[in-house]
Parts: C-alpha cells; structure tokens; sequence
C-alpha cells in the first residue's frame, strides 16, 4: 500500500535530469536558428576566437539574451500560473486564461498607442519596449483584472465561471485595445500586432537589465511562499486555523503574480496557456502537490517547455520564424483539454 | 511547543478552565436587523473534558462553533482561550491553542497524508515550513493516535471520507493545542467510522488532558461519550449538563420533541411513535420477547405484560403461541406471528 507514491525516480534525480535537460536545450537553442552554430563553435565564440565575426555578433546580440529570457519567461509565466492555480482553487487557472496577459495587454497599449491617439505623438515601439513606464503600465493592467477576477470570484464559488469571468475581463479589455488602435498610428499598430504574437528575440540585452533582475528576484519571492500555498490548499478556514494570515498572502500572491505576468508580458507579448498547462506536467511529474516540490519543480519545467517552444518557433533550417504565441498555445491548449478529460470533475485536477 | 507545554501546566493548576465565554452573544447582524440565536452565553469548557454540541437543525451549532473559533465575530461578549481573547490574538498565537476540524471540503490531489500532517505543525515551523526531529516525532504520535501509520505515504485523495476524516484529527493534533475544535467529525461516516471516530477523540481527551469541543448530530454516540452536552435549540437558551441529568431533567425530550418520535428516557434512545391499533400482552423477558415488542410495537400495537386482553402471546420451546378470539395459532417465528395477527382483524 505503501508504494503508491514511491517516485519512479528519485526526486534529486529528477533535479538534477531537470538542470541537465535545460543546459541542452539551452545550448541547442544557442546553436539552431536560421544560421546553424554548432555547439563547438559556441565553445570557440565564448572563448573568444570564432571561426566568423558575425557569428559572435548573432550570439552575443541575438541568440544569448533570446535563450536567457526563454529561461526566465518559462519559469516565470509557469510559476504565476501555478499561484493563481492555488490561489484561486482553481485548476484552469493561469495568466492568459483569467485575462491576466490581457490586462498587461491594455496596459501596454496605453502606454503605446494613446500617446498617438491623445497627444498625436508618434512613440517609437521598439524604445518604449524596454522602458521601466512600459513595464510598469504592463503591471498595473494585469494587477487591475487580475484584483477585479479575484473580486468577482469572491462571489462566485463555481471554478468555470470564474474562467468565464475571466474571459468577459478579456473581452473587456481586448475592446479597449481595439478602440485604441482605431485611432493611433498605422505603424503602431502594426508594431503593437507583431508584439501580440508574442517573441523572445525582441529583448535585447538593455531590455534584459530589467526583466532579469525583476523576474529573478520574484521567483525567489515565490519560493518563500511554499508554506502558506500549501495551508491554502486546504481552504480558508484551516489556513487561518494553522496561523496563516490569508488576507495578506492572497495579496502577496495577487502582487507577485501580476509583476511577473506584467513584466514579462511586456517585453515578449502575450504567451499563451504556458502558465495553465505547465503547473500541471510539474505536478504529473513530480507527484506531489506539495509546493515546497512544486514550485522549483514548475519553475525548471517551465524553463524546459519554454526553450523547447523558442527552438520550435525558430523552424531550424528553415528562414522563416512561428509566431511564439502560437506554438505555446498548439503545445498548452491540448495538455489542458487533457486534463479536462481525464479528470471528469475538475476539482481533482491538483 | 515550550510554551504550549507551560500553558498546560498552567491550567491545569488553574482552577480556570481552558475555554470560557463571557456574556457572549451570537448570531447575525445585517444593515436592517439583528438575529440573536443565543445570547449571554457564559460556558466552558476543561482540560480532557470531552464537550458535545447537539441540537436541531438551524439552532446556531454551526454559529456557536464559527465564534467560538474567532471565524466569526461574536455580536457581544467575549471567548477566553487559556486566558487569551480569541478576537484579539496574533495568528500564529491563535493557531498554538486551538486545532480546527471543519466539514468544509479539502480537495487536494497530490498531497500526501504526510504532507496534511505536518501542515499541523506549520505555527511551530519557520518561514520554509521546515520540520525538526521533534515535529517528526509529534507528526507519528499524531498518525499513530488516529491508526493511520502505515498511511504516511498514501495520497489525501485516494482516502475513504472515515480515513480522510482521521488525517484531518491527526492534523489538529500535530498542532499540539490544548483544545481541538470539530464541527461534525462525524457526518457522512457509516456507523463504524462514526463510533471509531468518536472512540478516538474520547481517549485523546483523557489520554492526553486536551478539551474536545464537537458538534454532531449522533445522539446516541453523544450521549455515551460525552462528559458533557451543550443541547441547543431555537426556543430555549443553551443548556449544558452531564449527559444523564440532561435526559432525567426532560431536557432531551423537550428540544427534540415530535410528533413523530418520542424520547425514551429508560433506554436513553428514540423512539418512533405508531399510532396505537390495540393492546396485545406478551409474556417473557428474554431476548425474543424484547424483539417480538419491537415488531408488534411497529405494527401499531401496545405492548402489556398483563394477560387479559383479546391478543396474548407466549414464547416457548422456540415457537410462539398466540391465543387470539378464543383460537390458539403456533407460529415459527416472527414474521409468521404479525401476519397471523394482520389477518385476523
């Protein structure tokens, strides 16, 4: 009886697969692309002597800072999911399900298009992306639905139609944007379209000076916080019981979700259903719903599954690029209708 | 655990008990109006004192247990936790002198009954939840008090309801509080786990000198575990007592009075009430006149020992003689004698 939880393998094993597995993709992810750098030419441009000058300069600009913040996106977005899973009891939950992205969304597109669209100013896209104004507009939109969703969902016990409350807030915000867009710039939009579809390889390294430092330091935050997600797994009521203080972690939690989901849906776009489906391979994975495990095990999956989706939506070989936004959401969007099947009752899906 | 182990040193010297209300008064306050459901309350209750709560259905358990707790404010007065105001205390102050069982519903796939344990243990632990060899310890006391050692490993999920129910006892006594909470541990279990259960908490309560404070809706159980009752209705102010002057004041036939049963204060359990078709004498003491009662009494009929009425019934060598309108019937059993009996009127 007592061997129905035993691990396949050993969970410090699973760690240490989990690193090795990112330091591959890491590397793969460096080496494919439109131009091919073998893995032994990455050694010879880290070491100083590449065999061509400009591929140092695809490294050292393009391909370096891309795969670092597929590490940081993936961990990141999983890891805001897996709280919003836990904070709202809720299975389906996560940043592009509950409107989240689309509140950094609005955000966003104030901070862009209304400076056309009120002051007639022409705002230079590919400057704002990196600034801390941006980022912050980004943080306030999610920070906003996310509190409203979280407000409505108070009322209402039932998890799908917290999910739909979420998608009204979508809608909502989506309006806005369109509004927006009628009467900005056609260059904007354009630009502010070809964000949507979400990208890594718009974040050059002045831009990762700033999501670096703040998505590191809030994923630290996030593993302090294994102990009360886990009293809060239990409900409210036993929460409080064991001497947690519910009010405030759920607003610890609302506030790193929305930093995070903001900050880096403002430099990448919008990533769709990563942060829904990745919490759940983690706790597939590692057997447990215990967020000691659970949060640095969402955080290396998260890590995995976004490297793995970079490399795809490069096409290696090939000289064209997939939407990022896409290829998350083709690789999210079955694992969640899998678990919508396999667990009848959603309720089991933790 | 240091200082909980000197509050229970403490209180025990005490005469003061572990829990006491002063002119507490409950119920629910909205814009318009005011519902007191009882008001002026001022209990208690003592170390290893087993404490149950019965009432009907919307008389304020639920109400009196949320206060109690300080998960719901009090509309006056004031609950006493070893001496400490339950509606001015420190969270992780609140959560080292009172556990909580609730019936909210605990759905949590993948955590182990391991993992629920030591959440018990979380107002002892520092920031990262991180278990000492002593709560390690606490944790298999608790798993062993509640038989659930061999259970460690399995999933919370995978649990029956009696089981579930028992991981969440041995969480509330991980927490190491002199008094534990439970609002119906009991319900939706089947007779044994509702027994077993109740067998637990009343050996916890003497083995380990903690107040027990539950609400049920099982009279039976409660009455024969109980040190003492808090019986609460509608009507009345709550009345708390040992469990027998309850039933000999008439206490237990007034809150629970209907038309349907009634109390029967001999074998302190209820009864349905049958309308009354006629007087049938039975003779015997034993074991079959007892259920032969039984059945006739079902059947609408009132039972007498005298033997001048048109039905009597007499037990002997295994087979019941029935003398009905000047006929004698041998019946093999029961069934046979009530059908017998149907027929002829």
């Amino acid at each position: 009886m007592a061997a129905i939880n035993s691990y396949i393998l050993k969970p410090w094993l699973v760690v240490v697969i989990g690193i090795g597995l990112i330091i591959s993709l890491f590397l793969l992810d460096l080496s494919l692309g439109s131009v091919k750098i073998s893995v032994e030419e990455l050694l010879n441009i880290i070491s100083g002597n590449p065999s061509k000058k400009s591929w140092e300069y695809i490294f050292f600009s393009f391909r370096l800072p891309k795969a670092i913040t597929a590490i940081l996106t993936g961990a990141g977005i999983s890891v805001a999911g897996l709280q919003m899973q836990t904070l709202f009891k809720n299975p389906l939950a996560g940043p592009s399900v509950l409107g989240i992205s689309h509140g950094a969304s609005l955000g966003v597109a104030v901070f862009v298009l209304s400076s056309t669209a009120i002051f007639g100013v022409t705002t230079n896209f590919q400057e704002a992306l990196g600034s801390w104004g941006l980022v912050l507009f980004a943080i306030a939109g999610s920070f906003l639905v996310l509190l409203s969703v979280l407000f409505a969902s108070a009322r209402i016990s039932d998890g799908v139609t917290v999910l739909i409350v979420g998608l009204m807030f979508g809608f909502m915000t989506g309006a806005v944007v369109s509004i927006l867009q009628y009467f900005s710039d056609p260059e904007l939009i354009q630009n502010f379209l070809v964000w949507t579809f979400g990208s890594l390889s718009g974040v050059a390294w002045s831009q990762l000076r700033v999501m670096g430092p703040v998505i590191a330091l809030t994923l630290l935050l996030s593993l302090l916080y294994s102990k009360q997600m886990n009293a809060l797994l239990l409900g409210e009521n036993y929460a409080t019981g064991v001497g947690i203080n519910v009010a405030r972690t759920r607003l610890k939690l609302i506030l790193t979700t929305s930093v995070v989901a903001g900050t880096i849906t403002a430099f990448t776009g919008p990533i769709a259903f990563i942060g829904v489906a990745v919490p759940h391979l983690a706790r597939l994975l590692f057997r447990t719903s215990n967020h000691k495990i659970l949060i640095p095990g969402t955080m290396m999956s998260g890590a995995v599954i976004m490297l793995i989706c970079d490399i795809v939506s490069q096409v290696p070989g090939a000289q064209t690029t997939l939407p990022l936004n896409s290829v998350t959401a083709l690789f999210g969007a079955p694992v969640i209708l899998a678990i919508i099947i396999k667990n009848k009752k959603m309720k089991g899906a933790f | 655990m240091e200082s909980i182990a000197t509050i229970n040193q403490e209180t025990a010297h005490l005469t003061r008990p572990i829990l006491y209300t002063q002119g507490l008064t409950i119920g629910y306050k909205t814009k318009r109006n005011t519902l007191e459901l009882e008001k002026d309350l001022n209990i208690k209750i003592r170390n290893g004192e087993l404490v149950c709560l019965i009432g009907p259905n919307g008389c304020g358990k639920s109400t009196l247990m949320r206060t109690i707790a300080g998960l719901q404010k009090p509309l006056h007065g004031e609950t006493f936790i070893a001496e400490v105001d339950v509606n001015n205390i420190k969270p992780h102050q609140y959560a080292k002198l009172l556990s909580l069982v609730l019936t909210d519903k605990v759905n949590v796939g993948a955590m182990t009954v391991m993992d629920i344990v030591s959440i018990g243990r979380y107002p002892y632990t520092n920031y990262f939840a991180r278990l000492k060899s002593s709560d390690y310890e606490i944790i298999e006391r608790s798993l062993d008090s509640v038989h659930l050692t061999s259970y460690k490993d399995r999933f919370f999920n995978e649990l029956s309801d009696g089981e579930k129910q028992r991981v969440l006892i041995a969480k509330a006594l991980a927490q190491d509080t002199p008094l534990i909470l439970l609002d119906e541990p009991t319900a939706h279990l089947d007779l044994p786990n509702r027994v077993e259960i109740m067998n637990i908490l009343k050996r916890l309560a003497k083995e380990t000198n903690k107040a027990i404070f539950l609400s049920t809706h099982e009279l039976d159980l409660a009455l024969q575990t109980a040190d003492t009752i808090w019986l609460m209705n509608r009507e009345e102010t709550l009345k708390s007592g040992t469990p027998e002057d309850l039933v000999l004041s008439g206490m237990f036939e007034r809150v629970f009075k209907s038309s349907a049963f009634t109390f029967d204060k001999l074998s302190g359990s209820f009864k349905v009430v049958h309308p009354t078709k006629g007087k049938v004498s039975l003779s015997g003491n034993d074991v079959h006149s007892t259920w032969a009662r039984r059945a006739l009494e079902r059947d609408g009929y009132q039972v007498v020992q005298d033997a001048d009425w048109p039905i009597s019934i007499l037990h002997e060598e295994d087979r019941w003689k029935l003398e009905m309108n000047g006929k004698t019937f041998q019946c093999q059993d029961i069934g046979e004698l009530l059908s017998t009996i149907r027929e002829a009127n």
